[in-house]
């Protein structure tokens, strides 16, 4: 299986989709996420390996911009 | 998908360019785009001295190590804002913003104003002792945007900060859903400095979308503050952002457009007349513009509070100035 986490939540998802069907698949919104794997980024067309742990990083974060 | 210059495995995919590149290009590539915005829209030159309001944040530590890249002047200014909550917040931005000056550029200038040793009170405190117990988010922008300025204009600099695409496009939203034609004749990338006490401000990173942002700060290895602020749950900022993000995925380029056309419109006119009508007062005490004669709305917070009496403040605001005269400027370290 494959491991995707994203903040303090966590999935299993069968290998061989692709990123961007396992986001699909999970209603988590391609926008706002990156996918990492082993701290490296890999873009949503990425077939998924039995045994990857992808984490997703949120795109938006904090931020003290005022202006 | 392959690297559109070398042809080796993607790192980040860009929908609304169509361009893909892998790390190494990609940290070439953007600093290249955000040099290409700040020429387009006349915001700076190396010539000048630039202060980049950092939160340690993705975007502003991104921006600073950018804009140094790049060979601009830039020093830092962060504001202690003492935003605990449970989760040392403000202790973390500023330590995020001191391991990234001592990764990337240990010769750099960090400016630091503490808003609890300046004025008396941590925003959270002055938010609860506001008699209408305001928001903790518009009592720090109000005080963000007095203190970046008042530092800004009395070091000589251009201000700095932030904001990308995502951020400016979640607020021309806002303000068109409610056609608040004021905020939106003064929503640029560049804001002249229409007054000596109004420091010129600039967003670089105005047409950049976030995800760039949080795209470069992974592939260089900055380490940013993660966590949103605890205050900005529930924000209507990101409810917009979300929104925007959902038009993005159907529509890729949307909000680069949104926003784009907008500034067109804007240079041609569109909000003229709104903008015109502004006029400008010096604060009676603290003598930064207003756009009412009196007191300015940072002047009136701080007096309204149940503490500091107005006293205190007076000897606060006093404290600050020669703070800042004998040069802000105090470096942080570890």
């Amino acid at each position: 299986m494959v491991k995707l986490t994203f903040r303090s939540n966590e999935w299993e998802v069968k290998p061989g989709m692709t990123v961007e069907s396992a986001l699909k698949k999970l209603d988590i919104d391609p926008e706002a996420v990156l996918p990492t794997i082993k701290d490296t980024l890999i873009t949503t067309d990425y077939i998924l390996k039995e045994g990857d742990v992808v984490k997703l990083v949120a795109v938006v974060s904090g931020g003290v911009n005022e202006m | 998908m392959k690297c559109k210059t070398c042809g080796k495995t993607a790192a980040v995919n860009m929908r609304h360019h169509k361009l893909a590149l892998c790390g190494e290009h990609y940290l070439e590539w953007l600093p290249s785009q955000v040099q290409r915005f700040i020429e387009k829209q006349k915001l700076f030159t190396h010539e000048d001295r630039l202060l980049v309001a950092v939160s340690g944040g993705k975007d502003s530590l991104s921006l600073w190590d950018m804009l140094l890249r790049l060979g601009y002047k830039a020093a830092g200014f962060y504001i202690g804002l003492g935003i605990d909550e449970g989760i040392a917040y403000s202790e973390e931005s500023h330590q995020k913003t001191v391991q990234f000056i001592e990764k990337f550029h240990p010769d750099v200038q960090l400016h630091v104003v503490d808003v609890e040793q300046t004025y008396g009170m941590t925003i959270p405190e002055l938010s609860r002792a506001r008699r209408r117990h305001d928001k903790p988010c518009s009592v720090c922008g109000l005080n963000k945007r007095h203190i970046m300025n008042r530092v800004a204009v009395e070091g000589g600099y251009i201000l700095v900060t932030g904001h990308n695409l995502d951020d400016e496009a979640a607020v021309l939203m806002q303000n068109t859903l409610r056609w608040q034609t004021g905020y939106l004749a003064r929503q640029a990338p560049l804001l002249e400095s229409t007054h000596p006490n109004f420091a010129r401000k600039v967003k670089p990173l105005a047409r950049i979308y976030e995800r760039e942002m949080a795209a470069y700060a992974l592939v260089r290895g900055i380490d940013y503050i993660y966590e949103e602020c605890p205050f900005s749950t529930g924000a209507t900022t990101l409810f917009y952002k979300t929104l925007l993000n959902q038009l993005e995925g159907q529509s890729p380029g949307a909000k680069l457009s949104f926003y784009l056309e907008f500034l067109r419109a804007r240079k041609e006119g569109l909000f003229k007349a709104a903008q015109d009508s502004v006029q400008l007062h010096e604060c009676n005490y603290c003598g930064q513009p207003t756009s009412a004669p009196g007191l300015c709305s940072f002047c009136r917070m701080w007096e309204r509070g149940d503490k500091p009496s107005p006293s205190i403040v007076l000897d606060a605001a006093l404290q600050f100035a020669s703070f800042e005269s004998a040069g802000v400027t105090e470096e942080v370290t570890t």
